[in-house]
Formats: C-alpha cells, structure tokens, sequence
C-alpha cells in the first residue's frame, strides 16, 4: 500500500499536509512521531474513518478510494484500535466474530464453525497463553486481549493490519508477547502498520520506520540503518525533506 | 495458563468452568435457586397448603403476567437501559384488547386477533419509544417515564366514568383461565422433555462433527434427567387440582422461544455487545441504534402480551389496569433473577427465577395471612441483596481480569 501526497485539515488545523507513506507485504513499517504529529490522522485516513481532502492512495498498485471503513475491510485493512474494542461480557469466539457472525439461514448461529475457525486462527499465530476460547474476554489479561484483537483483525484474510500503540498498557512479559505477534503478521505475508511512542519496542519489530512532525512526514528510515538518537532528533527537531513535490525519502536528516 | 489452544483440545470441562466462573464473580442462577428453595421450605412449614396442587396452579396464573413483562424488559436490561412504561404499556394493551372484544358491532374483532392487536399496540408503541433513546440519544429512563405518565392517562381516558371494561370473549379469557386435559398435560411434559434432550443432544453432536470435545456428557444427560423430571412432575401436580394450566404453557413457550433468540441468533449475540461494549459494536459493523428500537420494541410486546394476561385473570380491565406494584415487580424480577442493570449480563431464565421469587413470597404471605406490608417490606430486602450481589460479583468480575 502506498500514500501519495496526503493532506487533511479540520477547519483551519492541518493535521497533515503532503504526506508520503508505503508499507509493502511482509513488512513492519512503524509510524512514530510525537503527540499531534499526526500519527492517528494518518491511521484514520486508511482506515476510512476520515477521508483525505487530497493525494491519492495506492493499493496493490491500483488506485483506490476508501470512503469508509466498510470500504477498507473490502481492500483487506483491518484496525486493532488501541482500546481493543473488545466487549469484556462476551468470550474470545464471540468476540472475535463480533458483526460477522457465522450463521444459516435461520439466523442460527454456527458455534461449532466459529470455534473451530478461532482456535485455528489463534493456533496459526502461535497463540498459547488463552486458556480457553469460551472465556469471558473480561477475564484475560491485557496481552491476552491484544493477542484476541489482532487475531480478530487477521481473521478476515486480511493484508494490512494497523496496529495502534498495541504495547502501551502492557508489562514486560505481555509486550514480548505482542511484539511477538507482530513479527508473526508480517512473517505470514501481512503488511504491518505499527504506531507507537515506545522506540525500544519500535526498534525490535520494524522493518522501516516512518517519522512525523507537525503533519508533515520527516523521512522514512531503514531499522538496520539507523540508530535510537536519530529518530529521537527527527521526532523533535526533524525537517520536512520535500521540497515543492520532490520526493527525496529515506534522506537522513 | 498451561495448557495452549494449539496443543489438541484442553479444554476445561463444564464443572471446572463453572468453579472458575463462580470464583471469578459469575455466580449465575444459584442463590435465586438455592433463595427459592428456602422460601418454600419456609411458607410450607407455616402453612400445609402452600404446596397443594391447588395453590400451585394458582401461582402459577398469577406470575404469568408478571413473567412474560419481566422477560420482555430482560433484553431492554441487557443493552444497558431501563423501560419504565412496561407497567402502563401492559393496561393499553389490555384495554384495547377489551376495547376489541365489545360485541357492539363497530370495533369487534375475533378474540385471537384483538390479542395479536394488543401486542402489536405494545410492540409498536415500545419501537417509538425506543427510538428516541437510539436515534436522539434521549436517556431511556426519561422516554419511558414519560410514556408511564402518558399511557396511564390513555387507560384512564379510554375507560373514562364507566370505570371497569367487562371481557366475555372466551379466547381473550383463557388466556389465563383455560387448564388443560390431564392428558394433554401428559402431552405436553412428553414433547417439552423429549425437545429438550433433543436439543442437547443436537448442539453434542454438533460439536462432534467439528471435531471439538463434546463437553460434558454426563452433565448433560442429569440435565435432560432433572427437565423430564420436573415437567411430568408439575404436570402430576396440576392434574391433581384443574390440570397444567394454559398460562404456565405460555410461560414455558416464550421462555424457550426468547432463550433461544437471545443466546442461538445473531440477533441476541448483538443485544449482548451492545450492552457489553456498544462502542466496539458500533466499529464490528452493528447497527446499534436498530438493536436498541428492537429491544424496546420487545419490551413492548411482551408488556402488550402480559397486560392481555392480567386482563384475562380479572375478566375486565379497570382504572387500575398496568398500575400498582406491575412495573416495580417485573423489573425486579428480571433483577432478582440475575439480570444486570449495568447491561450486557443477564438470561431469559432470570425473568421466570425472579418473578417465582416474587409471587411465592406474595403468595405465601397471603396464605399465612401476613399484611401486606410485610409484603412489600421483603421484597425490597430481597431486590437490595440481589443488587448487591451483582454489583458485587462485577466488582469480582472486573478484578479477575487483573
């Protein structure tokens, strides 16, 4: 996927202006940048939440419009919001069918199907530490529910997964997980969008790390190629590289 | 923690589950189960006749209306709101289902369709209620407070001086009143238990084919054994007084019926999200505000089709018609029964539990001959336990999760 020239105000706040993004299949491209940087704006607008007021996106190479989210689980985008938007009363199944439920024509639900199909899914991302799948959500703990969120976003033969700050309410051992996980997306094929404030985190999953600053994109960075200060400086000091619609990404500052 | 999802099936059979569930706060139906019993155990030793076959038909025509209110509200409880109109809503419904049955020619419809009328009114006016709370965002307790003020000067209009509606129409008036044959009770315990274990047979085997651990086997077959027991029991009791009466049948119907919306369709596993998280609903792509109109349409419904029940067992609908205790007993009913008020937790069962909680008490303290302050003095007790326990048990709830 690829943005191209992005921009988007609200009334006389640009939130971004011009901004270049690509994530490619099997890659984790993290999206960093400080608060108001831009960071959920730019999410928001893949996602089909807000649409862009100019620039073009790129998906698989054709040009697409994504006027909602509707729009984007079509295209095989899937968001794991930072607050889950799991309901604590209902269990990993329902959850993770949650308004996709599988049912015949009756309207009967399909329990036997769904719980295969989640215990398989769960399986396939090397998910262990859920008990059982016909728990209460309410009952897992913080990693167990971001694993349950980001399997119910592969679930759907998804191809770009947006991650928003998944490791920011967890401990040590509940971020590995997830970290984890997220090197198992990419492995899988997904592309992976990862936005997050922790850099240590940042720097053992990225591929590629995109910086924000004031809605204007800074640079993209190769992880092998670039050190933690680096970053540092182009999140708080960094400066906008295009000049007059000349690319010149991946530039150090 | 052990055991992996990806290692084959260890999955932690039913009494484990349920061990884990009543340490983690989710206590479910027992202490109403275990409140019952003592409660009987209680009028039975002050008075003989509060377990004769007689007594027992008469509890269970008088619950009736109460119960089928009480589930209708269920689901406006599981979404997280309140509907305050159910007890005036049931008078209109029996007042226009009286209103139908007037052999004066103009108005007069068969018996069965001023009933299907009368619930359609309730249905009807609940979706209209329900509407302002799901698509202004009016709070529920305001809209339906309204409608309890605004329904019951409809009663008192629609009854004016007259001041009592007379019902002689025999399909309306045995709703409450009709007592089946003895063998039609026999029947009807055969078919409810012989559905029953099909059903849990159905949904083993199911699982078998999926290739998924069929749960717990023996559980199950006690359950079909406990259901066939109890059914030909009552029945057993019934025909010894009038026979299983058609209002008990009523009650056995909708609580399958609504059990199975709630829990087996798509429909029902949205009411859950909505009240569980309707924020996360609304991102999973449901249509929240249909689900709330829906609900309160239910309600409606239901209330239409208890109010029809209540007018039946007085023959006549009067200016009391859906006042009094009505809407304070079916809403702690659904409560008492395990329901909980802050949405998303509760079961259609907990209408039936808690209305049988209610009216064993009513009865009971009638028969002894207690006054009915006492009434009204325990059932409150009772109503701030059961509160308290659920307010408890989400406290655990919330604390399990770490």
């Amino acid at each position: 996927m690829e943005l191209r020239g992005i921009s988007k105000s609200f009334g006389s706040v640009e939130a971004l202006t011009d901004v270049d993004f690509s994530v490619a299949p099997g890659e984790v491209m993290a999206l960093v940048g400080d608060n108001g940087a831009g960071k959920s704006t730019l999410i928001k607008c893949i996602a089909g939440i807000h649409a862009a007021d100019s620039g073009e996106i790129l998906f698989e190479g054709r040009e697409v419009t994504i006027h909602g989210p509707k729009d984007a689980a079509r295209l095989g985008i899937e968001v794991v919001y930072q607050d889950l938007a799991l309901c604590d009363n209902l269990d990993v199944v329902q959850n993770m069918y949650l308004g996709r439920e599988e049912h015949d024509l009756l309207q009967r639900l399909r329990e036997p199907v769904m719980e295969q199909r989640t215990r398989e899914t769960l399986a396939g991302l090397s998910v262990t530490t859920i008990r059982s799948v016909r728990q209460q959500v309410a009952g897992l703990s913080g990693g167990q529910r971001q694993s349950v969120a980001v399997a119910r976003a592969v679930m759907w033969n998804s191809r770009l997964v947006l991650l928003d700050e998944p490791t920011a309410a967890l401990g040590v051992a509940q971020t590995r997980q997830v970290l984890e996980l997220v090197k198992r997306l990419a492995e899988k094929g997904l592309g992976v969008v990862l936005i997050s404030h922790n850099l240590h985190d940042v720097f053992e999953v990225a591929d590629r790390i995109t910086v924000l600053r004031l809605g204007r994109d800074i640079g993209v960075y190769e992880r092998a190629q670039t050190t933690q200060q680096e970053i540092v400086h182009a999140i708080t000091a960094g400066v906008p590289t295009k000049v007059a619609g000349v690319a010149e990404n991946g530039a150090p500052v | 923690m052990s055991a992996g999802v990806a290692e084959p099936t260890v999955e932690p059979n039913a009494f484990r589950r349920g061990l884990d569930n009543i340490r983690s706060g989710d206590v479910g139906s027992l202490p109403v189960i275990v409140g019952l019993i003592l409660i009987t155990i209680f009028f039975q030793s002050k008075n003989d006749n509060f377990l004769s076959a007689g007594n027992i038909n008469n509890l269970m025509v008088q619950m009736a209306g109460v119960t089928l209110i009480a589930m209708g509200v269920v689901f406006v409880l599981l979404i997280g709101e309140i509907d305050l109109s159910i007890g005036f809503l049931s008078g209109v419904a029996g007042v226009v289902a009286a209103k139908l049955q007037i052999p004066d020619g103009s108005w007069q419809a068969n018996g069965i369709v001023a009933i299907l009328i009368a619930i359609a009114v309730g249905a009807a006016i609940g979706a209209f209620q329900g509407s302002f709370v799901a698509l202004i965002g009016v709070p529920s307790f305001v809209v339906t407070l309204a409608g309890l003020l605004a329904w019951q000067g409809v009663v008192q209009k629609v009854i004016g001086v007259q001041g009592v509606i007379p019902i002689e129409d025999k399909w309306i008036n045995d709703t409450a009143n009709y007592f089946f044959s003895d063998r039609a009770g026999w029947i009807l315990a055969a078919a409810a238990s012989l559905f029953f274990a099909a059903t849990a047979l159905g949904k083993v085997l199911g699982r078998r084919r999926h290739g998924l651990e069929a749960g717990n086997l023996p559980l199950a077959l006690a359950k079909v054994i406990a259901f066939t027991g109890v059914a030909f029991f009552v029945v057993a009791v019934s025909n010894r007084d009038r026979g299983f009466p058609f209002a008990g049948f009523l009650i056995v119907v909708l609580l399958v019926f609504w059990t199975y919306v709630a829990t087996r369709t798509t429909f029902g596993r949205h009411v859950y999200a909505v009240g569980g998280n309707a924020e996360a609903a609304r991102r999973a792509g449901i249509n929240v505000a249909r689900i709330r109109i829906a609900v309160f349409a239910i309600s409606g419904g239901m209330a239409g089709l208890g109010g029809v029940i209540l007018a039946s067992r007085l023959a006549s609908v009067d200016l009391n018609a859906g006042g009094g205790t009505l809407l304070l007993d079916a809403i702690s009913a659904a409560v008492i029964g395990g329901t909980s008020l802050f949405g998303g937790r509760g079961r259609v069962v907990a209408a039936l539990l808690g209305a049988l909680v209610i009216a064993t008490i009513a009865n009971g303290i009638d028969l002894v001959g207690y006054s009915s302050a006492t009434k009204f003095i325990v059932t409150g007790a009772i109503l701030l336990a059961a509160v308290t326990l659920d307010t408890l048990s989400r406290r655990r709830l919330a604390k399990s999760g770490r």
